[in-house]
C-alpha cells in the first residue's frame, strides 16, 4: 500500500529523516515510535505531501505523492489542531469534510452516530465552535473527521496525547477494528509504548531520522521497546558523565 | 526588569519571519515616512509666511492655534487607523515573578516612544524656529512646543482607549466616528466652538506656563485609565468570559447552485461572519459604499472626472480589495488540512473569485443611487465594476500566491488590536491608482467615452480569459504550496 524508497529530508544541511526502504502492506496497523525529533511528524508530513522531500519518493497505492494528487481521495489524516477549522461547529466541520469526500449529510450523520460514546456527549449538538472546545475534545473531533468517507489509509499523529483514559481505551478499540475488520491501513505515531503495542501489528522505531528497529508485535514487544529506550536513556547519562 | 523586556522586544522584532520576508515593504514604508516628514518640515518652515499671506489682518500664531482643534481630530483619526497598541506576548510572563503593574507600565511606556508622537515635532519645531525669528519670545515658543508635545501624547493614549472600546464590543469604527464626528459637528454648527476653546486655551498656556499643568493632568488621567483597562486584561480568563455564546447555524442552502464549489463558498461565508476581524471588514463595506458621498456633493470634486474612476473602483471593489489581499491567509490556520484533503485548488480559488465578483455586483447595484449626481458618474462606476471583475479580481488572486503571512482568526481580544495597518492600505494602491491614472489620462487626452471604453474593454478581456488566467494562477499556488504551508505554520 505505502512504499517508501530512499526518502530523506534535510533542512539547511541537517538531515532530519532518512529511510532507505519501508513497505507498509494494506490493512496493516502500523506504529511509529521515537523520541522528540526522531522524525515521526516529518515522515507523516512527507506522506501527505505537506513538505517536499530532499530525495526519494513515497508511493501510496502506486501513486507517487509528490507528483500526483490522486492519493487524496483514499487517504485521510489528523496531524494536529491546525487541521481543524476553528470557526465551524463540529457538525459543520464533519459535513464540510464529507462534502470534500463525496459524502452527503446522511452518510456523515450515520458515521458520527457510531461514535456517540467516543464523543461522550460533548461534541455533537453542543452549539459550540471547534475553537471553544477543550484540546481533548478538539482531538476527538479531528480523529473522527479523519474517518469520514471510508478512507483506505488513515494517518494519525499522536492520537492518544491529550485524551482522557476512557477515551484512550475506546480509541484503541476503534483503531483495531479499522485494521482488522475493514482492511484499512492505519498509521499512528505515539510516545506511549503501551498504547502502540496494544494497537499496532507492527512497530517501527525511529531514531535521529533513521529506522533502528522494525518489529512484529508479540507479547514481548513492549518489554523489548522499553529496554531499547531505557538503554538510550542510560547511554545518554553515561555520555554526560 | 526593563532591560529584559527591551531585550525580548528586540528579539521579537528582528527574529520575526514577517520582518525578514517583507523587507521590500518595510523599505517602502520608510520612504513613505520620509516623504511625510519632508512635507511636515516644509510646512513647518513656511507655515508662518503662508498664514501671514492668507490672513494679513491677524497674528499668524493666533491663526495657527485656532486650527489646532482640527489638527487634533485629524491626529486621532490617523492614529486610529495606523497605530496599534504595542503588543507584547504577556502570557509566558504571567507565571514568572514579575509584577503585573510592571508589564502594563512597560507596554504603555513603550507606546509613548512611538514614532507617531515624534512625527508632529517635524512640523512644530521648524514653526517654532520661525516664530523665534519673527520676534516671539523664547518662553512662549518653548511652552507652545511643550503643549503640542503633550497634545500628541494625549492623542496617543486617547487612541488606545478608543481602540480598546472598539475591539471589545465589536463596534468597529463607531467610537471613533462618534467622537471625531461629534466634536466636529458641535464645532461646525457652532453649538460649542471647540476651535476657539482650544485656540484660546493654548494661547493662555503660552502666556502663563503654569497652565501646562492642565494638559499634563489630562495626560495622567488618560494614562491611568489605560492602565486600569490593561491591568484587568492581564488574566487568562479575562478574554474568555464573554466567549461561549450559542451558535446559530444556517445551512446556506442557496450556495448549492454553485455546484462543486458550494462547500468552499459556505466555508468562506462562515469565515466572514464568524470571526471578529472579517466581520468588521464586512461591516466596513458600508463605508466603502458611501465613499462617494464624501466627494460628489462638492462641485469641486464632482467635476474632477478622474476621481470618478477611483471612487468607482474603490466603492465597488471595497470587499474585493480587503478580502482578496489576504487570500489565502484567511485559511492559514488550517491550510495543512486543506492541502491534505481531497480538493482541487482550482475549486478553492474559484469560490473566492465568485465571492469577490458577487460583492462587486452587489456594491454596484447598491450604488445605483449615485445616479443623482449625474448619469456619467454611474457609467464610470459601471466601467469600474467591470474592470474590478475582469482585472483586479485576477490580479489580487495572483498576488495571493505570494502571501506568506499567517492570520490568526481566533486571536483573543486582550492585547490584540489586530486591525488595519499601514501595510494594508499600501497594497491597495496599485489596484486603484492604475485604473484611475489610465482613465484620467485618456479622459484628458481624448474624451470621456474612450476612457470608459478602455476600462470596460480591459475588464471584458479579463473575463474572457478567465479560464486561462485561473489555470495560470492555480499553477502559481501549486508552485508555492510547500512555502505557504511552512510559512503559515510559523508564528509571525
Amino acid at each position: 500500500m505505502i512504499y517508501t524508497k530512499d526518502i530523506s529530508k534535510s533542512y539547511s544541511g541537517t538531515q532530519v529523516l532518512k529511510i532507505d526502504e519501508l513497505e507498509i502492506p494494506k490493512g496493516q496497523s502500523f506504529g511509529l515510535v521515537g523520541n522528540n525529533g526522531a522524525g515521526k511528524t516529518t515522515y507523516f508530513s512527507l506522506l501527505l505531501d505537506l513538505i517536499n522531500p530532499s530525495t526519494g519518493t513515497i508511493t501510496n497505492n502506486s501513486v507517487v505523492v509528490s507528483q500526483s494528487e490522486d492519493w487524496k481521495p483514499f487517504t485521510s489524516a489528523f496531524i494536529d489542531e491546525t487541521f481543524l477549522i476553528g470557526y465551524l461547529t463540529p457538525e459543520e466541520y464533519f459535513y464540510f469534510i464529507g462534502d470534500l469526500r463525496g459524502q452527503n449529510k446522511a452518510d456523515v450523520d450515520k458515521l458520527t452516530a457510531k461514535f456517540e460514546d467516543f464523543f461522550n456527549g460533548e461534541i455533537i449538538g453542543k452549539k459550540k465552535y471547534l475553537r471553544d472546545l477543550s484540546k481533548g475534545n478538539q482531538k476527538k473531533a479531528g480523529i473522527v473527521a479523519a474517518l469520514i468517507g471510508n478512507p483506505e489509509v488513515i494517518i494519525l499523529d499522536e492520537p492518544f496525547a491529550n485524551l482522557d483514559p476512557t477515551t484512550q481505551i475506546r480509541l484503541k478499540q476503534i483503531l483495531k477494528d479499522l485494521a482488522e475488520k475493514q482492511g484499512v491501513t492505519v498509521l499512528v505515531s505515539s510516545h506511549d509504548l503501551l498504547h502502540v503495542t496494544d494497537v499496532c501489528e507492527r512497530i517501527v522505531v525511529l531514531e535521529k531520522g533513521e529506522v533502528v528497529k522494525d518489529l512484529e508485535t508479540n507479547p514481548t514487544t513492549l518489554r523489548e521497546l522499553e529496554a531499547h529506550f531505557t538503554k538510550s536513556a542510560v547511554s545518554v547519562s553515561e555520555e554526560e558523565e | 526588569m526593563i532591560k529584559h523586556f527591551l531585550n525580548l522586544e528586540w528579539k521579537q522584532y528582528f527574529r520575526s519571519s514577517y520582518w525578514q520576508k517583507n523587507l521590500a515593504l518595510n523599505i517602502l514604508l520608510v520612504f513613505f515616512a520620509l516623504y511625510m516628514i519632508g512635507i511636515f518640515v516644509f510646512l513647518g518652515i513656511f507655515l508662518f509666511k503662508i498664514l501671514s499671506k492668507m490672513f494679513p489682518e491677524q497674528d499668524p500664531f493666533v491663526v495657527a492655534n485656532s486650527f489646532i482643534f482640527f489638527w487634533i481630530l485629524g491626529e486621532i483619526g490617523m492614529r486610529f487607523f495606523l497605530q496599534k497598541l504595542p503588543v507584547m506576548s504577556v502570557k509566558p510572563l504571567l507565571t514568572l515573578p514579575i509584577k503585573r503593574s510592571t508589564i502594563v507600565n512597560f507596554v504603555l511606556g513603550k507606546s509613548a516612544l512611538s514614532f507617531f508622537n515624534f512625527f508632529p515635532l517635524f512640523l512644530t519645531i521648524p514653526f517654532g524656529i520661525s516664530l523665534l525669528n519673527n520676534g516671539y519670545s523664547a518662553s512662549v515658543v518653548l511652552t507652545w512646543l511643550a503643549t503640542m508635545f503633550l497634545i500628541s501624547l494625549i492623542a496617543n493614549f486617547l487612541n488606545f482607549i478608543l481602540e480598546a472600546f472598539s475591539a471589545e464590543r465589536e463596534l468597529s469604527f463607531l467610537p471613533l466616528i462618534i467622537l471625531v464626528g461629534g466634536l466636529y459637528a458641535l464645532n461646525y454648527f457652532e453649538i460649542i466652538s471647540f476651535q476657539e476653546i482650544v485656540g484660546n486655551g493654548i494661547l493662555a498656556i503660552t502666556k502663563n506656563p503654569i497652565y501646562l499643568l492642565i494638559p499634563f493632568v489630562v495626560l495622567v488621567a488618560l494614562y491611568t485609565f489605560n492602565y486600569s483597562i490593561l491591568r484587568k486584561k492581564l488574566f487568562l480568563d479575562a478574554s474568555l468570559k464573554t466567549k461561549v455564546k450559542d451558535v446559530n447555524t444556517s445551512d446556506l442552502a442557496w450556495t448549492k447552485r454553485f455546484g462543486d464549489i458550494a462547500p468552499f463558498m459556505q466555508l468562506d461565508l462562515k469565515l466572514i461572519w464568524r470571526n471578529k476581524r472579517t466581520k468588521s471588514m464586512a461591516l466596513l463595506m458600508v463605508i466603502g459604499l458611501l465613499y462617494g458621498l464624501f466627494f460628489y456633493p462638492q462641485p469641486m470634486y464632482r467635476d474632477m472626472e478622474f476621481m470618478w474612476a477611483f471612487i468607482g473602483i474603490f466603492s465597488t471593489g471595497f470587499f474585493l480589495i480587503n478580502f482578496g489581499q489576504f487570500i489565502p491567509a484567511w485559511d492559514s490556520g488550517y491550510y495543512k488540512m486543506l492541502m491534505s484533503q481531497n480538493i482541487k485548488y482550482e475549486q478553492y480559488l474559484r469560490s473566492k473569485f465568485i465571492l469577490m465578483v458577487m460583492s462587486v455586483v452587489i456594491m454596484f447595484v447598491l450604488g445605483i443611487p449615485y445616479l443623482y449626481f449625474g448619469y456619467k458618474i454611474l457609467i464610470a462606476h459601471a466601467a469600474a465594476a467591470v474592470y474590478n471583475i475582469g482585472v483586479n479580481s485576477h490580479v489580487i488572486l495572483w498576488g495571493g500566491s505570494y502571501n506568506r503571512k499567517k492570520i490568526e482568526l481566533d486571536k483573543k481580544a486582550a492585547f490584540n488590536y489586530q486591525g488595519t495597518g499601514a501595510v494594508q492600505w499600501l497594497i491597495g494602491i496599485p489596484l486603484m491608482a492604475l485604473p484611475m491614472a489610465l482613465f484620467g489620462l485618456l479622459n484628458w487626452l481624448i474624451n470621456f467615452e474612450v476612457a470608459i471604453a478602455i476600462l470596460v474593454i480591459m475588464g471584458v478581456i479579463g473575463i474572457l480569459l478567465h479560464k486561462k488566467l485561473m489555470t495560470f494562477i492555480t499553477q502559481k499556488y501549486l508552485d508555492s504550496k510547500y512555502k505557504m504551508i511552512a510559512a503559515f505554520g510559523k508564528d509571525s
